[in-house]
């Protein structure tokens, strides 16, 4: 559906829906080509920032969303720093609820518009191997990409530290590879992570230039894998710490394709949710 | 033409490819290139130089895994380059210098100085451990990929434990990755907290202040599960108390990556021995009671204990002038440790030679991964002693370390190094 709104963008599918944003946590990606998708499918938006509602004066979440369901909001976008906290909420509301990102948890939208980038790349995801470079343990982007990708038959393989990548990650269904040259070599694709800063002051890291000493993914690394391979990444980079910015900027890099696709993932998303409204 | 030597006539002990048997050894650019009987008789090696070793041991030289060679910082109590000579002269010929300097040796840059150093510096092989935290602070790890590209040998923090659970463990996963062993000083600080002897009727008949032997074997017991959660290899510095012993047997059967080592002080002496308020008896950890002792040789004897490490910490006169609670922890051992081996693990019988310098040379190698130390097999480095078992010999000061706290002066021992190789050059004869 989202490679079809590429040809004929829909315009008016959500007219007359409120598709209200909930972030407690910052986004620029996300939030901005959420409210876009919204927008070029005709909907209403409602902005709504934690820190100048009930929620900082102790409302529970639920409650929250039930009255801005009576409001009118027909479609709830959430980002959440506690993993899992849309779980118990989405059965309870009649409008849609969709995962913008929750904790290290999952980030189902990031995974479909990283699969429509590389399904443009790829054609088909049989037998591919992609490679999911850097801070694992704390990554929605990563489990999600996990989960998609090994449905389609994508060969995914982790490669990080132990303390960013446990070997645990093994029992969900990924190879794990602690050297990085084995992991990229012959590798379709990478999906680059985000070391966020905070990471060496936890401990996880010794430092970002230890980290990026291992870890990097450089211009010579990247020439590892296959010459059509591509690199993505979530955003936003830290140039320098795991990803080069000859590689970021390079011709092997989708990075803005994928934030192009994210426009078209999320229409796709909130069309399909106003398609299952329709039919209940 | 090689630079050539042959070592004649010795009785050559080489665990590593069990070899017990009287054998010439003939040295090539520093090298072992063969080991046979009767080289020396060959027409091909005539005009070679011959070090005689009929009647005497010819074995592997020493790896000591622990010593404090307090460059830089406190060169006045001993520098890489008097350390190596004492290592020498007790048949030591690699040793592995702990990261407790001043400034610690936690950045890459002070270690590639310090290994410049050993090359201008020491006739023997000196490896560096990196710290495992900044400053030793127990806060904040060090740079370990960064450590080990400067050519840090393992890490650790000794001197100090590391207290803090959750960065060991981080330490730990990151070490495994890199392939580099963790060395930990086990020590709960809060139990040991400032003591100068062994917790028991000794400390209370002189009024001192104990260290109970819980203080090392709870840090034990804590880092015997860290190995096991993160399977990573774990090295426990020093034991002293039987129920650490007992702790590392247990764990080694259940298959943990853990090894550990044994000082010469502690499976030679008890807290009974110490005269008076000696405070070149005071170390830490401190000499135990009898029967940890006894476990000590058990350990060594069936393995628990796979190397004999020294833990040489010089002090100078001054500092160690000091009353029995403030004079600093530490005592020399490169320069005996060899003849206190001897004297009271093989005479009396606790190990056999070929396990005797599995301890002292081969064990320690491999948990270093030193491939070519700790054996005497062709392509090896040739580090080499030739030893006299039966040699009787009291230490005395002036030592060729720059200090002299031990408690082996004026002990009466059996067994020295009487010519000590490096790299096929003579680096000490008696």
């Amino acid at each position: 559906m989202a490679a079809s709104f590429k040809q004929n963008p829909p315009t008016d599918l959500l007219k007359g829906r409120t598709v209200s944003f909930l972030f407690s946590e910052p986004s620029t990606r996300t939030r901005s080509s959420f409210e876009m998708a919204a927008k070029r499918l005709g909907a209403d938006t409602l902005s709504f920032s934690a820190s100048g509602s009930s929620l900082a004066k102790g409302e529970t979440l639920l409650d929250t969303f039930l009255n801005l369901q009576a409001v009118g909001v027909t479609h709830f976008v959430v980002r959440h720093e506690r993993s899992g906290a849309l779980e118990d909420l989405a059965p309870l509301l009649k409008a849609s609820v969709i995962n913008a990102g929750d904790g290290a948890h999952e980030h189902p939208t990031q995974a479909l518009l990283d699969l429509l980038t590389l399904r443009e790349r790829w054609g088909s995801f049989k037998g591919k191997k992609i490679v999911i470079l850097g801070d694992i343990r704390h990554s929605r982007v990563a489990r999600s990409n996990l989960f998609a990708l090994k449905k389609l038959g994508t060969k995914v393989v982790f490669c990080g530290p132990t303390p960013l990548c446990p070997d645990d990650f093994k029992a969900l269904g990924a190879a794990i590879e602690r050297d990085i040259e084995k992991a990229l070599k012959g590798a379709d694709a990478v999906n680059v992570l985000r070391l966020q800063l905070e990471r060496m002051e936890q401990g996880f890291v010794p430092s970002l230039a230890d980290y990026a000493l291992g870890y990097q993914l450089t211009p010579a690394r990247a020439e590892l894998m296959k010459p059509e391979a591509v690199v993505l990444h979530p955003g936003p980079i830290n140039r320098g710490v795991e990803l080069a910015s000859e590689v970021a900027d390079g011709p092997r890099s989708v990075i803005l394709e994928q934030v192009a696709n994210g426009v078209l993932a999320r229409m796709a998303v909130l069309a399909l949710c106003e398609q299952g409204r329709s039919l209940a | 033409m090689p630079d050539r030597l042959i070592v004649a006539n010795g009785l050559l002990i080489d665990p590593a490819v069990r070899i017990e048997a009287v054998r010439d050894v003939l040295i090539e650019d520093g090298k072992i290139s063969a080991v046979a009987a009767g080289l020396s008789r060959k027409s091909a090696l005539k005009g070679a130089p011959v070090i005689d070793a009929k009647g005497k041991w010819v074995i592997p030289g020493l790896v000591d895994m622990h010593v404090h060679l307090r460059e830089p910082g406190r060169e006045g109590d001993e520098t890489i380059a008097t350390g190596a000579k004492a290592a020498a002269r007790g048949g030591v010929t690699t040793v592995l210098a702990m990261a407790n300097t001043e400034p610690v040796s936690d950045s890459p840059s002070q270690l590639a100085f310090l290994r410049a150093k050993a090359r201008t510096d020491a006739a023997i092989t000196v490896l560096f451990a990196g710290a495992v935290t900044i400053g030793q602070k127990g806060e904040q790890l060090t740079e370990f990929a960064k450590l080990r590209a400067a050519g840090a040998a393992a890490l650790s923090d000794d001197g100090r434990p590391v207290m803090n659970a959750g960065l060991l463990r981080r330490a730990l996963e990151y070490a495994k990755d890199l392939g580099l062993l963790v060395i930990d000083h086990c020590e709960d600080l809060n139990l040991s907290n400032g003591s100068c002897v062994h917790d028991g009727p000794e400390a209370l008949r002189k009024g001192l202040k104990g260290a109970p032997w819980a203080a090392e074997t709870v840090h034990v017991v804590r880092d015997i599960a860290l190995a096991e959660l993160t399977g990573a290899r774990l090295h426990i510095a020093h034991v002293s108390a039987a129920a650490s012993v007992e702790a590392i047997k247990a764990a080694k059967k259940n298959g943990v990556q853990i090894s550990a080592e044994a000082s010469p002080h502690h499976f030679a002496l008890n807290d009974k021995e110490i005269p008076g308020y000696d405070s070149n008896w005071k170390m830490n950890p401190p000499l135990r009671g009898a029967e940890d002792r006894l476990a000590l040789l058990a350990g060594l004897a069936d393995g628990t204990i796979d190397a004999i490490a020294t833990d040489h910490a010089p002090h100078g006169c001054a500092a160690k002038a000091l009353d029995m609670d403030f004079a600093p922890f530490g005592v020399i051992g490169l320069e005996t440790s060899l003849a206190v081996a001897l004297t009271d693990l093989f005479h009396k019988k606790i190990l056999t030679r070929r396990k005797l310098i599995e301890r002292l040379s081969s064990g320690p190698a491999a948990l270093l991964g030193l491939k070519n130390k700790g054996t005497l097999a062709p392509g090896a480095d040739a580090d080499l002693v030739v030893v006299d078992p039966d040699a009787a010999w009291t230490p005395a000061a002036p030592f060729f370390s720059k200090s002299r706290n031990t408690p082996f002066v004026g002990r009466r021992l059996k067994g020295r190094a009487l010519t000590t190789l490096c790299a096929g050059r003579v680096v000490h004869a008696l």
